[in-house]
């Protein structure tokens, strides 16, 4: 009998993936709630690992009539002890299972894995990149040339060889231009061939001479140059500077709520742009680019000065990322000091040289865990930020004292938003 | 050995063709099996749970659920608490065997005996797949219910359609004829009708009717109970046929999504009956050609300890206080039965000739076999043919357990003289279908008064229906009568032991 062998393998994979979204999608509010949770009790850094939630059952249940309880009978295989007649003890275990199975079904889970994609898109997805300072030259697209096949006109410098040469010897084929090798041997016949015999081969040697004169080797119409067309080149590279006071008032815990937002604000940014690269630069009274672990760890003690973090900041996106190709982000966090007299100057900084460049500029106060945002002094970092929002600089400032609140503020400062306007907090 | 089917644990398709045809001659000279021709289809081991979680369909309309399968399974497939099966068998015609890539020769040799020729000579000759499926529109089928869930998703929006699915779902299992009717079903007939039947609402449409005024109706109290209960079909107990031919506000494609949903279930309705004939057929088919393939040296002795050691996996029976035991296995338990009936048929003890008068010392096993395979489900096959002998081998008792016996869990046969035939009368009830789904009929209409659509739960040895699955159940039901619902469960006395009632919300469709 006939038999088919079909080969499936190269059918397109993951058929069920419409399915896959749809369950999704219906179970967004639940899954976006599990991705929140897990995303709390793991390092910031793994949030983009994805992985496995769990989701509460119900609303995604597929209810069924199904009876339970009443009077059962089984037969079971394996028995080696009992006789007829015997009782076995309920077993206590199974009683219990089964009442929790009728009364909590909501507590009942499901678990899943969700890929990194999945998982980062549930995190984020209520946010957006702030249009804020610098929309104009966001959105000033660089234009970029890409190949887009031939045209018969263009500059000599492209013209393609490759393909003239071919449409010439398609054309010399097509109206059987003479070969030069036949011509030749018949001149070589020439020079021996009997007298009656000469005329014709002239003739003929003419002929093809004419002919080959008519049907040029390479003619105009043969000629073809590579085209180009200019494509508008999105500007898909960012970068992101992080500045913290590392001097002797930031604590253990300071720097850890520093590090969670910059955490995030590095998995939002690579998910909208092809490329990131950052920046840590760290300040006491004189600032310097360090590494991440320098960054981090690295003990450093002095006075404050902000305005210097700001200068070098100023210097390095002027050496190298210049504004026109780089989106710019900047995050700052301190726990508020800075010196008196430096205040003019990191005020002047800011409003001249880095905002103008900046698509966002965060600065973040961080406090110690426990003490309550209304009990804090305004600082003088705060307050010059303060005056500078006031004059209408794009500036955007939150006050963090506890890791808690570390997800609620960066979701605040960059929830879509339809006001303009920010509210300072 | 020149006439080995394949060396070691690498194919191509030219093995595969050599092993078919290897088994096939096995198949039909020696056990004289009849089957659909086959089709083999060579998948991943992800498009294994691609398929996994459209219940084996190569095809199927979108669902959410699916999805909720699928992610289900993949993360205990990637976690490792779950192996793929070999295979997926689909009854078609042509029957579609899947075979993993990643099985050696050996695996898909067995896959080829076992799905290839065991399952597919059940599905063509087993009456209850005569009787309710029909394997040559199935796939046409799904087909079109794929296509036609698309468009209405299209034409009325994915909300409403998901809406109407989910109650359709949540219906199935109380979605099927149980009993013969007039017909058996005819799929490529049903897709036509659903094609001519919108052809012609569109050609025809004419929007004036509307307007026309219809006068006033009979007073619905005129009509006796008699007469509305023959006008309604009832008492029914397939609720999907039910909601689809009576629920008074239901759009023509609501309609043709719940007749979608219930045709399919009705076509899966003998798998859930014949589970225990079904892999017994299967794994004793497969187990007779891998013997003899071995014993014309096809092949290798290592390449059969290979299969020796799948086989034995596959029928593996944990005893009750086993930590593994989940019921019993439906391989292990059918083709102990197998071996067992062809013991009986070739070299039958005197107790079989007592216990099997009919089939003892017959001689030709196949012929019993095949006989058997066409005209038995599993609770009539157990209730015949489960042998004292495979009892005791299996030490199978019997537990009875009356919640209102404070001692405990009574045994109240074990395998033994007196115990054999109740053993045995209870491990069929086990298989029978009747008993395993609630029963549930819609028994009236409270036509004169709100249009309550009541229902009736035939309650057994005092088992209710799960609570809060039944209040959702209700609650997708009523959103399709679009009128409350009340269901009443009711037991052998006609005394009511519960009462659930559920009212509609207001649908997405009804718009």
């Amino acid at each position: 009998m006939a038999m088919h062998i079909v080969d499936r393998r190269l059918n397109p994979s993951s058929k069920s993936l419409e399915n896959r979204q749809r369950f999704l999608r219906r179970a967004k509010a639940l899954v976006q709630g599990a991705v929140k949770k897990a995303s709390q009790d793991r390092d910031i850094k793994d949030v983009l690992e994805g992985g496995e939630v769990s989701i509460p059952l119900d609303g995604m249940s597929e209810p069924r009539f199904y009876r339970e309880g009443g009077i059962r009978d089984r037969v079971l295989p394996g028995n080696v002890k009992f006789v007829e007649g015997d009782y076995l003890q309920r077993p206590q275990s199974k009683s219990g299972r089964s009442n929790d199975a009728g009364e909590g079904d909501g507590e009942d889970a499901f678990r899943f894995v969700l890929s990194r994609d999945e998982f980062v898109d549930m995190f984020l997805d209520d946010l957006e990149l702030p249009d804020l300072s610098k929309r104009k030259l966001a959105e000033v697209e660089n234009e970029g040339l890409r190949r887009a096949g031939y045209t018969t006109s263009g500059s000599p410098a492209n013209i393609s060889v490759s393909r003239t040469v071919r449409l010439a010897m398609a054309r010399r084929v097509a109206l059987q231009r003479p070969r030069p090798e036949t011509i030749a041997q018949l001149e070589a016949e020439l020079e021996h061939c009997s007298d009656e015999r000469r005329p014709e081969l002239l003739a003929e040697i003419e002929r093809l001479k004419s002919k080959m004169r008519r049907i040029p080797f390479i003619d105009p119409i043969d000629i073809r140059y590579r085209r180009f067309e200019t494509v508008p080149k999105p500007v898909a590279q960012a970068v992101m500077f992080c500045l913290m006071d590392v001097s002797g008032s930031m604590s253990e815990h300071m720097k850890d709520l520093a590090k969670r937002f910059y955490m995030l604000l590095y998995v939002f940014l690579t998910r909208r742009y092809r490329k990131v690269e950052i920046v840590f630069i760290r300040h006491t009274d004189r600032a310097e680019e360090v590494d991440e672990q320098t960054f981090f760890h690295g003990p450093a003690s002095g006075g404050t000065l902000v305005s210097s973090a700001l200068q070098a900041m100023h210097e390095i996106v002027q050496s190298r990322y210049r504004p026109a190709d780089w989106n710019i982000y900047a995050a700052q966090a301190s726990d508020g000091d800075n010196s008196y007299a430096d205040g003019d100057l990191s005020g002047r900084l800011l409003k001249d040289m880095i905002l103008p460049v900046t698509q966002f500029f965060a600065y973040l106060e961080v406090g110690e865990s426990g003490s309550h945002p209304f009990e804090m002094s305004e600082s003088s970092l705060w307050t010059l930020y303060q005056r500078l929002r006031a004059e209408g600089a794009p500036l955007s400032m939150r006050k963090v004292n506890d890791r808690s609140e570390i997800f609620p503020v960066f979701h605040d400062l960059f929830q879509r938003r339809q006001a303009k306007e920010r509210v300072a907090p | 050995m020149t006439d080995r089917l394949y060396e070691g644990a690498d194919w191509d398709f030219t093995t595969l063709q050599r092993i078919h045809d290897a088994c096939e001659e096995i198949a039909e000279k020696e056990l004289g099996l009849n089957v659909y021709p086959n089709q083999i289809e060579v998948i991943t081991a992800e498009q294994m749970l691609d398929a996994y979680s459209s219940v084996g369909m190569p095809l199927y309309y979108k669902h959410w659920s699916f999805g909720k399968q699928f992610a289900h399974q993949e993360a205990s497939y990637r976690k490792g608490l779950m192996g793929l099966a070999y295979e997926i068998v689909i009854n078609s015609s042509p029957c579609i065997s899947y075979l993993m890539e990643e099985n050696t020769a050996t695996m898909q040799t067995l896959v080829i005996a076992h799905a290839a020729f065991g399952h597919n000579h059940f599905f063509k000759n087993n009456y209850l797949f005569k009787q309710w499926t029909d394997a040559d529109g199935i796939l046409d089928y799904l087909d079109f219910a794929k296509g036609y869930v698309a468009q209405c998703e299209e034409r009325y929006g994915r909300a409403a359609v998901e809406q109407t699915l989910d109650a359709a779902h949540a219906l199935m299992s109380h979605g099927v004829d149980r009993y013969p009717g007039k017909k058996s079903l005819d799929l490529r007939a049903e897709e036509k009708r659903a094609r001519e039947r919108r052809n012609h609402e569109e050609t025809s449409f004419n929007d004036l009717w509307r307007t026309v005024p219809t006068g006033p109706t009979k007073s619905a109290s005129l009509l006796s109970v008699e007469r509305r209960r023959a006008l309604l079909g009832l008492p029914q107990e397939n609720l999907l046929y039910f909601l689809e031919k009576a629920a008074p506000r239901l759009q023509t494609w609501q309609r043709e999504l719940l007749r979608i949903v219930r045709n399919i279930s009705q076509y899966f309705y003998p798998q859930g009956q014949t589970k225990v004939m079904n892999e017994g057929t299967a794994t004793y088919v497969h187990y007779r050609i891998m013997t003899r393939l071995h014993q014309t040296g096809q092949i290798s002795d290592g390449n059969f300890l290979e299969f020796l050691q799948s086989h034995t996996n596959v029928v593996f029976q944990p005893n009750y206080d086993d930590r593994r035991f989940s019921g019993f296995n439906p391989y292990a338990l059918g083709f102990a039965m197998m071996q067992d009936i062809e013991k009986i048929v070739t070299d039958p003890t005197d107790e079989d000739r007592a216990w099997f008068p009919d089939i003892a010392g017959k001689g030709d096993a196949m012929a019993v076999l095949r006989d058997i395979w066409a005209n038995y489900r599993d609770e009539s096959f157990v209730s015949q043919f489960l042998s004292p002998r495979l009892m005791r081998h299996m030490r199978m008792f019997h537990l009875h357990d009356d919640p209102a016996v404070s001692e405990g869990i009574r045994v109240d046969a074990i395998h033994d003289e007196r115990g054999y035939r109740r053993v045995r009368r209870v491990l069929a009830r086990q298989y029978d279908v009747g008993l395993i789904d609630a029963n549930i009929e819609v028994v009236d209409v409270d036509l004169a008064g709100d249009r309550r659509l009541m229902l009736k739960h035939s309650v057994l040895n005092g088992a209710l229906l799960n609570e809060a699955d039944a209040k959702r159940v209700l609650q997708h039901l009523a959103d399709l009568w679009s009128y409350d619902v009340s269901l009443a469960e009711v037991d052998a006395s006609g005394l009511v032991l519960k009462e659930h009632v559920a009212h509609p919300r207001v649908m997405a469709a009804a718009a």
